[in-house]
């Protein structure tokens, strides 16, 4: 129990993984915070890298959690733009009408 | 080593909190702060376990940026206004949520599954990756290998977001109309014949000058 490990880590990472994926299956009125569950998601695939990194000597892992951590904010900055421009064209970003691709 | 049992709990608990609030919370501001709050706790994690420079990195990017986008961003679309009628129409979409638990539920033991079940096998790995060093610092480590082996990577992670900002700025760029702007091209084709006149000014007649 006070022998931090990696599998306490990885654990902590499926959590917020968990729980990220959640947000964006419960959530049905704001799209934002379907943005900020991916957001969730993206910090807990950065938590398994660093701590397999730190865990494994590999100095790899933290490399590619700033790769990561570039994509996550270029995705979201795209990403608000378009909830921006639809809310300019729709009026509205509640995810139930949000249907005009009819899909 | 209890210390740093104590506050891996600690971060990790806070952590996984606000990560629940975020989802659950009504207010789409307090789910913002909640986020500000995950991330800030995630980044202690990180500088505690060593990667010092990745956890600062993450307070400049996420908290300093991408999280004060978001505040932005729902400050801008008056998300406030609407949230009476959010509350009203829940009970009518309710039927996402259950099977968006079962799969998030198999999808956590999955995980779990494999944490349990993972083995190190040193054999397996490959000799020419690049070793932490304890002489040199996290972020001189980092550094060493960011700039000669990841080059590339790292120009293109550049390229990425130099695209994302023109993308953001052509998407939300709109020209508005009937606002006076300067036209350089007709500026600079003025010439002097269309500028100026001359005119024969006749006694107790004046000029009258259109424009």
């Amino acid at each position: 129990m006070t022998e931090i490990g990696l599998g306490h880590y990885l654990t902590l990472g499926a959590v917020i993984f968990s729980i990220g994926v959640i947000g964006i299956f419960l959530n049905r009125k704001n799209i934002i915070v379907i943005l900020m569950s991916i957001e969730l998601i993206l910090l807990a695939v950065n938590i398994n890298l660093v701590s397999f990194s730190i865990y494994l000597g590999d100095l790899t892992g933290q490399v590619f959690t700033l790769f990561i951590l570039t994509v996550a904010a270029a995705e979201a900055a795209i990403g608000l733009a378009i909830i921006v421009v639809y809310y300019r064209n729709a009026g509205t970003i509640r995810v139930e009408e949000i249907d005009k691709l009819k899909g | 080593m209890v210390a740093h049992a104590i506050f891996f709990y600690i971060f990790s608990i806070i952590a996984v909190i606000s990560a629940i609030m975020v989802t659950v919370s009504k207010n789409t501001v307090h789910s913002v702060f909640f986020l500000i709050l995950d991330f800030i706790s995630i980044s202690c994690l990180f500088i505690m376990i060593g990667a010092e420079f990745l956890g600062m990195i993450m307070l400049i990017v996420y908290v300093g940026a991408v999280a004060v986008l978001f505040l932005f961003v729902v400050m801008m679309l008056n998300v406030a206004q609407q949230k009476n009628q959010w509350f009203n129409s829940e009970a009518t979409s309710s039927s996402h949520i259950p099977v968006g638990l079962i799969i998030s539920t198999i999808i956590f033991f999955e995980l779990i599954i494999v944490v349990g079940g993972w083995k190190y096998k040193p054999e397996l790995s490959n000799p020419n990756t690049t070793k932490i060093s304890n002489e040199i610092s996290n972020t001189h480590s980092l550094g060493q290998v960011l700039y000669t082996d990841y080059i590339h990577i790292f120009q293109i992670s550049g390229m990425i977001l130099l695209i994302a900002m023109i993308g953001a700025i052509v998407l939300t760029f709109r020209r508005r109309e009937g606002v006076k702007t300067q036209s350089y091209l007709k500026q600079i084709s003025r010439e002097r014949s269309e500028g100026i006149e001359v005119l024969e000014v006749q006694s107790n007649k004046g000029v009258k000058i259109d424009d």
